[in-house]
Formats: C-alpha cells, sequence, structure tokens
C-alpha cells in the first residue's frame, strides 16, 4: 500500500522497470527448459517448508506478568515450555519440572510470539531500490498464479529488526495492491535462513491477496485498460470468478496455476485477505463473496471498519487495521485512531497490522495506542485483549491458531519475554523464543541475527 | 450538510485573526520545561498576555488570572513538529490537493510555502489535537536540487499562521538531489556551487548598480530577495533572477541552509561547503549515517534532523542506519530535533512516540538512547532552537511564548494524548474532522434515521 501512495511518485518507475526486468529475464532463459518434478510428494506441496524448530532447552519463565494471547492475564506467573512446545502456564504454584532452565521474569512480561498479518519484508526488502521491487506483479489486474513466496529474498535485513524491536514470530508476506487478485501470500517464520523454504511456517495454509479501491483502478486505468473505475474493479472480480467456478466444475482440467488457487479460495482451503478502505466497498466484497461461496478471512487496511463493525461482526470477518494512519490518500481520509476500539466494541475481530517494515517493529506499541483512544472514548478493552489484536487474532485470521498465537499448552513455543509492559513505549523485547529455541537475546550481542547484505557493511551488528 | 458543518465550525473556532490571549494559571500538575530537565511534581504554569511568567515549584498565581486544576495531568511546552507538511496538502496522494513540491515549475529557491499555507487543511486541526502548537513547513524539491524556501507556522486556530516566511532553503545532497541534478552526486556540487556563486555575484552586481551596500533594510541590504532588480548579469547564468535573489541570504548567512544529506562521506562534504562559503548557516536533515560522523557534526556546531527509529538500510545512503544514531549524536554534543515521516504512519502528532522510544533505547545494551528530559527536549526546545527561535518557543520560561499542552499522562507514554492545547495563551479548540467521525459512529444505531442526521 504505502508504495503507492506517493504523487507521480517512485511506485510508476518501479512498475515500468520491473515489467521491463521481467521481459529481459523471460527472452535470456527462453531455450531452457523446466526441470521435472522429482516426486509425487514435491507436486502435491511444491516449494514445502524445510523449516525444522532450532534445538532450545526446556525452559521456565518465572515470576512474570503473562499475557496469554487468548484474553487472560496471570500476574506472577510461570511460563513452561520444552520440546518447541508450550507445557503450560499459571501462577506462582505451578510445579517446575526437573532439567527446565529458567528464566527470571520478575519486572518483566510475557506474551506469545507477537504476529503481523501484513507484511510486504522480503517481496519489497530494503535497501529499497527498484531491482528489489518484487511485491506487485503489476502486469495484469488478476494475478491469482502468482505466489509471494517465489519473491521473498531471506536475506532482507528487515526481518531482524522485526525480530529484535518487534518480537515477531511469524508474519504473512503478501503480494502488493496494484491487483484485484494479487496471488497467494507466505507465511512464515521469522527466522533466519538461507531460503524461504527454511522459513515457512509448516502447515500453514495459503491466502490470496485480493484488492479493492484506488490502486488498482489507478493502475490499470492509468495504462487505459479495465479496471480504471470501481465499479470495473467489480467487473473484473466477477468475471475472473464466473471463470473459477467453471474450472472448478471441470472433470480434468489442464493445470492452470490462477484456476488452482481460486478453486483453492472456493473449496475453503485458501482464505481471502482482502485490501480494503471503504465501508461501502467492505460491504459490496462481502457480497460479492456471498455470490461465489466464499469467505474473506480479513479486511486489511480497513480504515473504515468503524462504520459498519456490526456488519464485519456478523460476517465474521476480522479487520486488521493500523491505530492511526489517515489522510495519505483519499480512501484514508475517513481513517480515525478510534477504529480499532470501536470495531471491538462491537464484537467484531480486531487485528493490528503493519504493512510497513517499520511498524512491523512496534505492533505493540500501535496496539496501545488504539486501546488509548478507546478509553478515551468510554470504551475500556482490558490490557489482554489488546495483546490478542498481535496475537492468537491475527493467527485465526491466517489460519493458523491451533498452532500459535495463545501459550496454551501444545502449540508451538512462540515466546517473547518484555523488558516492561508492552504495552508502554518504555518496553522492548529482552528474549524472544521460536519453537522453544532462543532466536534473540537482548543481553547477548551474538544472539542477534545478521543478514548477508549487512556482512562487512557499516554498522554491521550495531544494535539496530 | 458538509458547507453547514464548515460554516459552524468557521463560526465557533476560526477568526482571521488569533483570539485574545487568556491570562491562564495551571497548578498541581506534573510539568515539564522542555529545556532537557526531567519533569517536576506538583508544579504551577502561569501565562499572562500570551506569555509564560513562570513554571516550577513555588511560583504564586497573580491576581486576576484563571486557575485550572492541573492535578492527575502533566503539562508542557507545545510541541515543535519539525519539517512537516502542514498547510500544504489535504490529502498525500490527491495530487490537486498537494503543493508539497513542484515538480514542473521553472523557479526553484524562489519557491516559498508562505503564500500557499492553508490552516484548514484538516491536517492542521488533526496536528494540534495531538499537542502540536508550532512547526516548519518544508518543501520538496520537485524539479531542482532546490526545494525552495520553508517557514515556521503556528497550529493557533486562524488565518494567522505563518510566523516567519522565507525561515529556510532547502537543498537536495544525496541520492535523491543526484537523480534531480542529472544523474550523479558530481552534479549536485556543481550546480550547488554555480548556484551560490551565482547568487554572490548577483549580489555584487546588484549592489554595485544601486551605488550602496546599504538600503536601510537590515534584513536583507542592497536588495530583497524577493523582487530582483533590473541588473545585468555577467557570463553564463543557469539561475533565473528570482532563484538567484532568493539564494542571496543563504550566501549571507541570513537564511538557514537545510540539507538534506543522509551518507556520513556526503555529510562530511556538505560541512566542506563552508570553507568555500563561511557564512552559510546550515542545518542537516536526514542524517542516518550522522553518528559516523558525530565528531565533525558537534565541531561544526551544526544541528541535525532527524527521524528517530530509521534503523533500515533503506538505501546505499543509508547502510548505518540505527536507532542510536540520536543518542550518539546528543552525547557528541550536536543539537538533534526528532523530526521527519518516513512512511505514511509517522505523522507530527505522534512525534512523542518517536522521542518516547528514544527513552526506552537506554534500557537496551550497547543502544544509546535519552533521557526522559533529552527526549522531550527534542521534539519542544532543542527543535525551536535549530529553528531559529531558541529561548521563544518549545519551553516553559518567562518571556517564551505561552504555548501549552496539558496531557493526561506521561506526554511520551502511548497511552497518553493532550486534553487541552494553547497558542500564544489562547486555548484551541481540538474537534476536527476524526473527532466528528468518532462521535457520529459511537453507536450504529439507524432504528430511527440515518447515521447522516447525527451532528
Amino acid at each position: 500500500m504505502g508504495r503507492y501512495l506517493k504523487k507521480g511518485g517512485p511506485s510508476v518507475l518501479l512498475l515500468t522497470t520491473a515489467a521491463l526486468a521481467l521481459a529481459g529475464c523471460t527472452a535470456a532463459s527462453g531455450n531452457d527448459r523446466p526441470a521435472v518434478a522429482a516426486s509425487a510428494a514435491a507436486a502435491d506441496e511444491p516449494y514445502a517448508s524445510t523449516y525444522e524448530r532450532y534445538p532450545g532447552a526446556p525452559t521456565a519463565i518465572v515470576g512474570a506478568t503473562i499475557y496469554d494471547g487468548a484474553g487472560g492475564m496471570i500476574e506472577n506467573g510461570v511460563v513452561l515450555f520444552a520440546d518447541g512446545e508450550v507445557v503450560g502456564i499459571g501462577g506462582a504454584d505451578l510445579a517446575i519440572p526437573a532439567g527446565y532452565t529458567r528464566v527470571d521474569g520478575s519486572g518483566r512480561f510475557v506474551t506469545p510470539g507477537i504476529i503481523d498479518i501484513h507484511s510486504h519484508l522480503g517481496d519489497y526488502p530494503t535497501p529499497s531500490v527498484q531491482a528489489h521491487s518484487d511485491g506487485n506483479e503489476a502486469t495484469d489486474p488478476t494475478t491469482p498464479e502468482v505466489w509471494a513466496e517465489h519473491s521473498v529474498w531471506p536475506q532482507d535485513p528487515g526481518f531482524s529488526r522485526a525480530l529484535a524491536n518487534g518480537g515477531i514470530t511469524s508474519l504473512m508476506v503478501l503480494p502488493g495492491s496494484a491487483n484485484l487478485m494479487g496471488g497467494r501470500s507466505v507465511t512464515l517464520k521469522n527466522v533466519p535462513s538461507r531460503t524461504v523454504q527454511g522459513m515457512k511456517f509448516p502447515g500453514a495454509p495459503y491466502s490470496m491477496k485480493m484488492a479493492c479501491g484506488e490502486n488498482p483502478k489507478r493502475v490499470y486505468g492509468g495504462r487505459g485498460r479495465m479496471p480504471s473505475t470501481r465499479m470495473g474493479n467489480f467487473a473484473v472480480n466477477r468475471e475472473t470468478w464466473i471463470a473459477a467456478q467453471e474450472y472448478a466444475a471441470e472433470e480434468e482440467p489442464d493445470r492452470d496455476l490462477a484456476m488452482e488457487t481460486l478453486g483453492g479460495v472456493l473449496n475453503g482451503d485458501i482464505l481471502i485477505q482482502n485490501h480494503c478502505y471503504r465501508a461501502d466497498e467492505m460491504a459490496l466484497v462481502m457480497s460479492m463473496a456471498d455470490e461465489f461461496g466464499y469467505q474473506v478471512s480479513a479486511f486489511h487496511h480497513a480504515v473504515e471498519s468503524y462504520k459498519i463493525a456490526d456488519m464485519l461482526r456478523d460476517n465474521e470477518v476480522c479487520s486488521a487495521v493500523w491505530a492511526d494512519w489517515y489522510g495519505f490518500k483519499m480512501e484514508a481520509y475517513d481513517a480515525i485512531p478510534e477504529n480499532a476500539a470501536l470495531i471491538h466494541n462491537q464484537g467484531a475481530c480486531v487485528v493490528i497490522h503493519s504493512d510497513d517494515e517499520n511498524g512491523i517493529q512496534r505492533l505493540n506499541q500501535e496496539a496501545a495506542k488504539a486501546q488509548a483512544d478507546g478509553r478515551r472514548m468510554g470504551i475500556e478493552i482490558a490490557d489482554a485483549d489488546v495483546i490478542s489484536w498481535i496475537t492468537l487474532n491475527a493467527a485465526r485470521a491466517m489460519g493458523i491458531a491451533d498452532m500459535t498465537g495463545s501459550l496454551e499448552a501444545g502449540k508451538m513455543a512462540d515466546v517473547v519475554l518484555w523488558n516492561g509492559d508492552p504495552l508502554s513505549i518504555y518496553s522492548r523485547p529482552e528474549m524472544v523464543w521460536i519453537d522453544g529455541a532462543v532466536m534473540y537475546d537482548m543481553n547477548n550481542p551474538r544472539m542477534r541475527p545478521i543478514s548477508d547484505f549487512e556482512l562487512g557493511q557499516p554498522g554491521e551488528g550495531d544494535v539496530k | 450538510m458538509k458547507r453547514v458543518f464548515a460554516l459552524a465550525v468557521s463560526a465557533a473556532a476560526l477568526t482571521a485573526s488569533p483570539a485574545l490571549a487568556q491570562n491562564v494559571a495551571i497548578t498541581g500538575a506534573t510539568v515539564a520545561l522542555g529545556d532537557g530537565s526531567e519533569p517536576i511534581e506538583n508544579a504551577t504554569v502561569v501565562v499572562q498576555n500570551g506569555r509564560v511568567v513562570a513554571a516550577g515549584t513555588g511560583v504564586a498565581v497573580p491576581a486576576g488570572v484563571t486557575v485550572l486544576d492541573g492535578s492527575g495531568t502533566w503539562v508542557t511546552p507545545g510541541l515543535f513538529a519539525s519539517i512537516t507538511s502542514l498547510g500544504l496538502e489535504d490529502v498525500g496522494a490527491v495530487s490537486e490537493s498537494n503543493d508539497v513540491d513542484a515538480d514542473d515549475s521553472p523557479f526553484s529557491a524562489a519557491l516559498d510555502v508562505s503564500p500557499v499555507i492553508n490552516p484548514m487543511a484538516q491536517d492542521f486541526g488533526y496536528s494540534r489535537a495531538g499537542g502540536v502548537t508550532r512547526a516548519s513547513v518544508m518543501p520538496q524539491a520537485g524539479a531542482s536540487i532546490f526545494g525552495g524556501q520553508g517557514a515556521i507556522i503556528d497550529l493557533g486556530a486562524d488565518f494567522d499562521a505563518v510566523r516567519h516566511p522565507r525561515a529556510f532553503q532547502v537543498v537536495e545532497f544525496g541520492e535523491r538531489g543526484a537523480r534531480l541534478a542529472g544523474g550523479s552526486r558530481t552534479s549536485v556540487h556543481t550546480l550547488l556551487r554555480n548556484a551560490l556563486h551565482e547568487a554572490g555575484s548577483y549580489e555584487q552586481d546588484a549592489q554595485s548598480r544601486s551605488g550602496s551596500r546599504d538600503t536601510g533594510r537590515p534584513e536583507f541590504p542592497g536588495l530583497d530577495s524577493r523582487n530582483p532588480n533590473n541588473v545585468d548579469r555577467q557570463g553564463d547564468v543557469l539561475l533565473t533572477r528570482f532563484d538567484a535573489a532568493a539564494l542571496v541570504p543563504v550566501v549571507r548567512g541570513e537564511q538557514k541552509l537545510y540539507v538534506k544529506v543522509e551518507r556520513a562521506s556526503d555529510i562530511l562534504t556538505a560541512l566542506a561547503l563552508r570553507e568555500e562559503f563561511p557564512a552559510l548557516d546550515m542545518v542537516l536533515v536526514g542524517a542516518a549515517e550522522g553518528w559516523m560522523v558525530a565528531e565533525p557534526i558537534a565541531a561544526a556546531g551544526v544541528p541535525v534532523i532527524t527521524a528517530a527509529l530509521r534503523d533500515l538500510p533503506v538505501s546505499f545512503e543509508q547502510l548505518a542506519a540505527t536507532q542510536s544514531n540520536v543518542g550518539r549524536l546528543v552525547d557528541a554534543g550536536v543539537r538533534v530535533a526528532i523530526g521527519g515521516y518516513d512512511s505514511s504512519g509517522d505523522h507530527p502528532r505522534n512525534l512523542p512516540q518517536q522521542a518516547g522510544n528514544m527513552v526506552a533505547l537506554n534500557r537496551v545494551p550497547g543502544a544509546t538512547g535519552l533521557t526522559w528530559g533529552e527526549a522531550l527536549a527534542t521534539i519542544t526546545s532543542v527543535a525551536a532552537e535549530v529553528a531559529g527561535l531558541g529561548g521563544r518557543v518549545g519551553v516553559l520560561s518567562a518571556g517564551a511564548h505561552g504555548d501549552l499542552v496539558v496531557w493526561d499522562g506521561d506526554p511520551l507514554e502511548t497511552s497518553s494524548a493532550p486534553v487541552r492545547v494553547f497558542v500564544d495563551g489562547v486555548e484551541q479548540p481540538l474537534t476536527n474532522h476524526q473527532t466528528r467521525l468518532r462521535d457520529r459512529y459511537r453507536t450504529l444505531d439507524e432504528s430511527e434515521r440515518p447515521r447522516a442526521y447525527e451532528w
């Protein structure tokens, strides 16, 4: 999104250059033949996750205030995890089994690993040079055939900042919003890896990114193509869904990457993450979902959700929102800082997201601001519920809530120990565990990952 | 409906000139002076005739002054937001409403934001409600390395916003400057040096023509930088008369030069310009790698305006970016104002969040942050000082402008917000488009009639 808001800005150049670069590549490799698929397993689950958890000691965090991610809070509590899984949480009387490493949590807070449902790390990595602009296949308004994971550069230094400053343990990397149907997203564990497969969250479902509103109609309308209007947006979407329904009805269809993704949406295997700002458009999208029989998992950027929070609740659609971004584009003009609190107050699902390599480092602060803006208008939301906006609710909308997002026994031991209340400006992650392995330790400089790109560069190994 | 609303607002809150200042004292509050000191509990602030009279403990409230009970609240100077686009745009991506840069203008250094700043823009009210009372407004370079001349404004709810027009000139010195200059930093250097020499020659020509250096105009002796004389200019020239005239006060050191620069080596090169043009009154804007050359910056006495939380190698000129940049610069003795907005989420009213993060950083081993008092100063007194208003703005000391913010808690904390805002002693309205929407959609009940009738 942020890539598209500058006045005649660099996005135009980026798109042009990306298209040229792509064309050049195709020409150069035109004689190459693709490798033959190696095995049936690879065909069933291509580009499968190769992530395996790193070694970790059985650990007891003792004496911390615990927000469990599901709305629970325990003061002076104990968190136990071993073999990559949460063993249990409880009060000071919870017995600590033999062989557990004790971590002093006094004066500190524990949350589940923070989850960002909307990131472009890896597909719009830093340095933000044109050669790295891999987030929008903006050559056709519908590209369900592209997969974000094929753009992710695992050496994006942003992953490490998200880990160390934001306590991010899982994130969804989405295609951009130039297209009505931007392609498949990928859910990652925030572990350094040589390959994107080594980051892929095992068992996470795919999502497909959709976008309504200004961006698709501007990008394609600007080229004299459909869609150039909001009604054009809907027409192109509906024609595409009709084609997908026809494909799904075929007995033995030819392989078609676009239709495979759309078919996955129609049969419920692939979730829909829909960039959409305005309330009236969200209502129309929900009707479109009814027309074709799919479910929107979350509206992203949803700055006007507060106007239709009742409908979002009744349709069981989450709103993934910023705390207070507003006004930078026309469809963000009615964004208000009380949005999250008003959505929550109607009983609808709130997720705080970043869409930004800086914001992903501070989702806790954004959630805290949104909570406070609600309190000032008389909506009291408990701290523990606010933490769920950046943990369990995000996991639900990404389809991974049975595996992570809360400190429930048996779930992945994705855990953040904060050096103070995570809803305070003055707190930072002190330690971060992913599947029970320490991946960041504020007090140990060696436990701070450095991407290949930053080796030998000014500031290598610096506290960023 | 919309039209009626606009009229109602202008009648209630906006007048052509500022309202009369109130004489007011706030007692029993936690008061932060903005000068770098730590907050003072149970203190009093007195403002009379638009100016601060006293702030601290043991302050007597003069007779005839309205007393507000400040217990449970915090009081700070109004925030000074550095390098904003306030009043230059309604919606950034709606190009018709955006006057931040002038991509196709035939002019460069002569461009001047002061006549076009619109205090009715929603961003004014929204920022005011966030505690921002004064700001610098910076044009962005569009067609040349020069962005033109920025202004200092106040955010009072009136049309009289521009306090200091043409307060500074803007030049792009890094990667963006190189693109604007024709593709290379080499061209930035040549263009900038040529322009400053042309301005110098222009001034000499103007003076020799008028026969006197002293025209009785103390700010710009010899000529008015906005009204070029009919000067015959010698040799090849790249600048229009207007642009050359606009750069005269820069060369003379009478107008600050805001140099947008990130890379450490570029910063040193910028500082070295002063060997050739000794009077330049420079401010570094950006300076992501400033910490690497903190000592030379400090030795030059050149201040820095930077966003606080830049920690990614966004470009090859920011490879060494770190959140410790501000703290390390301050420790080296550089005056640093926090300002600047790298993403759509960075907004003038979120400056306390940037500053608060600097305090958090002090608890991260190996990182360098700021004390609470230092952090507040980067968005109040030091920011004002960098803008040339030291001691008069951004600080609660006798004689300073009566700009106050009363907060419902620690102003740097995520949970806090202003409850009252004063500019020059005048209490300001805190309503805006956003608060009106909030109030309309407090409930979604339409059983009687649509929400459109709720206003």
